[in-house]
C-alpha cells in the first residue's frame, strides 16, 4: 500500500486515508524510532528473564527429594524452608521503613529548599552528593565512622560520654544508615522536581482564600504531590529491596540482614544452585509486584491529572 | 446574594512601594478607596500592576508604605487573614477540586456550617452560570467558564475587596467583552470594592468608577474614565488614552492657555495641558477621530494641514487613515469617507482637542519621591 505511489487517484487516496487513519491512532513511521529499544528489551531484559524463569523449573535433585513438589520443588522450598522464606520479612522489614523514612523526610526538606536563600545551592549539593558515592563507598565510609574503631565511638569514649562503643554497623541499623544514605537523595530530588511542577500560584490562591499553611498543606499541596510521593515511594523501595552490598558489609549477613538478595547470591555461588537462585530472584520481583500493586491501588482513590503547574 | 456585611469605610494606600532587589517595581502608591468603588490599575506591561495587587493581597510584603482600613494597619496581617478575594491572571484553580469544591474551599476554611456553604456555593454557581458544570474538574472547562470559576470562587466569600490581576487577558475577544459586561454586572448586583488590573485601556475606561495609570511603577494619574479620556494629565497617559498621534513640535506664541505650535509640516493652534513657553520643544497629543479631513474646497490656511493619504483601512462605520505631512510625519486619522491613497487631504484640528505636554516625564512628583524612602 506505501509504495502504490504510480497507482491510480483512487488507489492513492484509499492508502492516504488508510495512512492517515493509522497515523490518528498513533502508528506511524516515527514507530521505527522505537526499533533499537525493542531489540535491547529483547536482548537485555525478555531473554533473561524468560531463561530465568524457565531455571526456576529445573530444581536439583536434591530439593526435589526434600521438598517434593516436582517441576515446583524450588518454590514449594522457597514457602516452606523457613530459612529462605523468612528472608522475605527480612528484606521488607528494612525496605520498607528505610523507602518510608526517606520520602517521609525528603517532604519537608523539598519544602524549606523550595524559597530562595543563601547558600541553597550549597546545601543541595551536599544531599544530592551521596548519589555519587554508590552503595561501596558508603558502606566503606559508614564502617571508618560509626564502626567500632570508628570516628564516631573513639570521640565519644575518649570524652567519656559512653564507656561500651555504641554497635551501630554490622546490624540491621548499618543497613538502615546505609539506605537512608543512598536512598535519600533520590527520594529528595524526585519530590522537589514534583514539588516545582505544583504552580505555586495555586498556594497563593488557598492564602487569598484563607486556608493557613496546615490547611494549604493537607487540602492542596499534599493531594497534588500525593502521586509524586507514590511513585517516588515505589523507586526508593526497588532500591532498598534489592539491596545487596550494603547488607554485606554494614550488616549482620547471617542473621538480621540476610536479604533476598543475599539469599539468591548464596544459592548461586555456594551453593551452585542456579535454579534456586532464579526462584529468589524471580520471588523477589513478586514481592515488589506486590507491594507496588498496594501503593497504586492506594494512589488510584487520588487525583491524577495536571498539578497545574508550568514545569 | 446580600451585600457584605464586614465592609469598610476606606481603604487607604500611603506611599505604598516595592523593590526587587534594588529594583523599583512600585513607588510612593497613594490611594484611597472607598468603599464599593471599582477602581482600574492601568499600565503597559512591567509597570508594576502584578506587584500592587500582591502587596495588596498580602503575597508580596512592601518595602516601604503602610495599607491602611479605616485608619488601622494591615500590611502587617498574614495574606490569609486579610479577607480579601484574589482573581488571578492564570486563574490558580485548584486542578483536583470540582468546581464546587474550588468554589466552596474559601467558605469551608471558614468553618462556616454544611448547609450554609451548600447554599452560598449554589448563589455562586447561579451567579457566574455555572450549574451544569458544578460537578467537572477545571481541567474539562473552557478558558471562560474558568475564568468564571475564579471569579465566583472569590466572590462567594463576599469578600471586602476584590482583587482581579487581567483576568480577561486570556479570552478571546467576543468572550472578552461578554466577561467584562459580566463583571460590571455582578459588580453592580454585590457592590464589592474592586480593585482590577489591566493594560487595556477600553476595559479599565468601561468598568471602572477611577483609574490609576501607571507607568515604571510610579503612578501617573488617578481620576475618573471621563478625566482621563479627556484631560490626560501628561503625554504618557495621553498615549495610553488612545491619543495615537504624539508629535514632538515647536511654541511659536502662547496667548493664555492656547499656543501656537508647529514643525513638521504642522502648524496648528493648540491648548497649553502642561505649561510652555515660547521656544520650547513640547510633545503634542491629538486623536485620531479629532483630526478632521476637510471638504476638498477648503481652501489651504494657517490651522489646516495638507498631508498625503498613505494606507486606508476600512473598520466597520469607518476608516483608519495613515497620512504623511509635507515633512513626512506620519499621522492617523479617522475619516467617514474613503481617501484615496496618493491623494492629498487637509486636515483641522479644533484647538481644544489638540494638548500640548512637556516632553519630559519626570520631574512632577519628583518632591514627593525624597519622602518615600525611610
Ligand atoms: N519576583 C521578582 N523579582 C524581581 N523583579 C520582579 C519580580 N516580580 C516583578 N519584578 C519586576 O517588577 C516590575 C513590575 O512587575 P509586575 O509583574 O508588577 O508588572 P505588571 O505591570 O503586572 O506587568 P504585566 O502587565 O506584564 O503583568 C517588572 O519590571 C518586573 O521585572
Ligand atoms: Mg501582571
Amino acid at each position: 500500500m506505501m509504495t502504490s505511489a504510480t497507482n491510480t487517484g483512487s488507489r492513492a487516496r484509499g492508502s492516504a486515508s488508510l495512512k492517515h487513519r493509522l497515523a490518528e491512532r498513533g502508528v506511524d513511521t516515527k514507530l521505527l524510532l522505537l526499533v533499537p529499544a525493542i531489540v535491547f528489551a529483547l536482548l537485555l531484559f525478555v531473554y533473561p528473564f524468560a531463561y530465568g524463569i524457565g531455571l526456576t523449573f529445573q530444581p536439583l535433585a536434591a530439593t526435589q527429594e526434600q521438598w517434593g513438589g516436582g517441576l515446583f520443588a524450588n518454590y514449594v522450598a522457597f514457602f516452606r524452608d523457613a530459612f529462605i522464606f523468612d528472608s522475605v520479612w527480612i528484606t521488607l522489614r528494612l525496605a520498607l521503613p528505610a523507602a518510608l523514612f526517606n520520602v517521609l523526610v525528603s517532604i519537608p526538606i523539598a519544602f524549606k529548599l523550595r524559597s530562595k536563600f543563601r547558600g541553597k545551592r550549597m546545601l543541595q549539593t551536599l544531599l544530592v552528593l551521596p548519589i555519587t558515592l554508590g552503595t561501596v563507598l558508603t558502606a566503606q565510609g559508614l564502617l571508618i565512622f560509626a564502626g567500632r574503631q570508628g570516628w564516631l565511638n573513639r570521640f565519644l569514649l575518649e570524652n567519656g560520654i559512653i564507656d561500651q562503643p555504641l554497635q551501630l554497623v554490622n546490624n540491621y541499623l548499618g543497613v538502615m544508615l546505609s539506605l537512608i544514605i543512598s536512598g535519600f537523595p533520590f527520594a529528595y530530588l524526585l519530590i522537589s522536581s514534583y514539588l516545582s511542577g505544583i504552580d505555586p500560584s495555586l498556594e497563593a490562591a488557598a492564602k487569598t482564600l484563607g486556608a493557613n499553611w496546615k490547611q494549604r498543606f493537607r487540602r492542596i499541596t499534599l493531594p497534588l504531590l500525593a502521586p509524586g510521593l507514590a511513585t517516588t515511594f515505589i523507586l526508593t523501595f526497588v532500591l532498598a529491596f534489592s539491596v545487596f552490598p550494603s547488607a554485606r558489609l554494614v550488616g549482620d549477613a547471617s542473621g538480621e540482614t540476610r536479604v533476598l538478595a543475599l539469599m539468591a547470591y548464596r544459592a548461586f555461588s555456594e551453593q551452585l544452585d542456579y535454579s534456586m537462585a532464579s526462584t529468589i530472584a524471580i520471588m523477589m520481583g513478586v514481592v515488589e509486584l506486590i507491594v507496588i500493586a498496594f501503593v497504586f491501588l492506594g494512589r488510584s482513590f487520588l487525583y491524577k491529572g495536571s498539578t497545574g503547574g508550568k514545569g | 446574594m446580600t451585600r457584605s456585611t464586614n465592609t469598610f469605610d476606606t481603604l487607604e494606600l500611603k506611599n505604598v512601594g516595592r523593590s526587587f532587589g534594588g529594583q523599583n517595581a512600585l513607588v510612593d502608591l497613594n490611594l484611597t478607596v472607598r468603599a464599593g468603588e471599582f477602581i482600574a490599575l492601568l499600565g503597559p506591561s512591567g509597570c508594576g500592576k502584578s506587584t500592587a495587587l500582591n502587596c495588596l493581597a498580602g503575597l508580596l510584603p512592601l518595602t516601604h508604605g503602610e495599607i491602611l482600613i479605616d485608619g488601622k494597619r494591615i500590611d502587617v496581617l498574614p495574606s490569609e487573614k486579610r479577607d480579601f478575594g484574589m482573581v488571578f491572571q492564570n486563574y490558580a484553580l485548584f486542578p483536583h477540586l470540582s468546581v464546587e469544591k474550588n468554589i466552596a474551599f474559601g467558605l469551608q476554611m471558614r468553618n462556616l456550617p454544611r448547609p450554609e456553604i451548600a447554599r452560598r456555593v449554589a448563589e455562586g454557581l447561579a451567579l457566574v452560570k455555572l450549574q451544569e458544570q458544578a460537578k467537572k474538574l477545571p481541567g474539562q472547562l473552557s478558558g471562560g467558564q474558568q475564568q468564571r470559576v475564579a471569579i465566583a470562587r472569590a466572590v462567594v466569600l463576599e469578600p471586602r475587596l476584590v482583587l482581579m490581576d487581567e483576568p480577561l487577558s486570556n479570552l478571546d475577544a467576543k468572550l472578552r467583552l461578554e466577561m467584562r459586561t459580566e463583571i460590571r454586572r455582578l459588580h453592580q448586583s454585590l457592590g464589592l470594592t474592586t480593585i482590577y488590573v489591566t493594560h487595556d485601556q477600553e476595559e479599565a475606561l468601561s468598568l471602572a468608577d477611577r483609574l490609576v495609570v501607571l507607568r515604571e511603577g510610579r503612578v501617573q494619574q488617578v481620576g475618573t474614565p471621563e478625566q482621563l479620556h479627556d484631560n490626560p494629565a501628561n503625554w504618557h497617559v495621553a498615549d495610553f488614552m488612545g491619543y495615537r498621534n504624539i508629535v514632538d513640535l515647536e511654541v511659536e506664541s502662547v496667548v493664555g492657555d492656547l499656543a501656537r505650535v508647529s514643525g513638521r509640516g504642522i502648524s496648528i493652534m493648540a491648548t497649553l495641558a502642561q505649561p510652555a513657553a515660547v521656544g520650547d520643544t513640547v510633545r503634542v497629543a491629538i486623536r485620531p477621530s479629532d483630526l478632521v479631513v476637510a471638504g476638498p474646497d477648503t481652501p489651504p490656511g494657517r490651522d489646516t494641514v495638507q498631508a498625503t493619504v498613505n494606507v486606508v483601512e476600512y473598520q466597520g462605520r469607518e476608516f483608519a487613515v495613515e497620512v504623511t505631512t509635507t515633512q513626512g510625519q506620519n499621522l492617523f486619522v479617522h475619516a467617514y469617507t474613503a481617501l484615496v491613497p496618493g491623494s492629498t487631504v487637509q486636515l483641522t484640528v479644533d484647538p481644544s482637542r489638540a494638548l500640548v505636554y512637556r516632553t519630559s516625564l519626570d520631574g512632577v512628583d519628583a518632591p514627593r519621591e525624597l519622602s518615600a524612602v525611610r
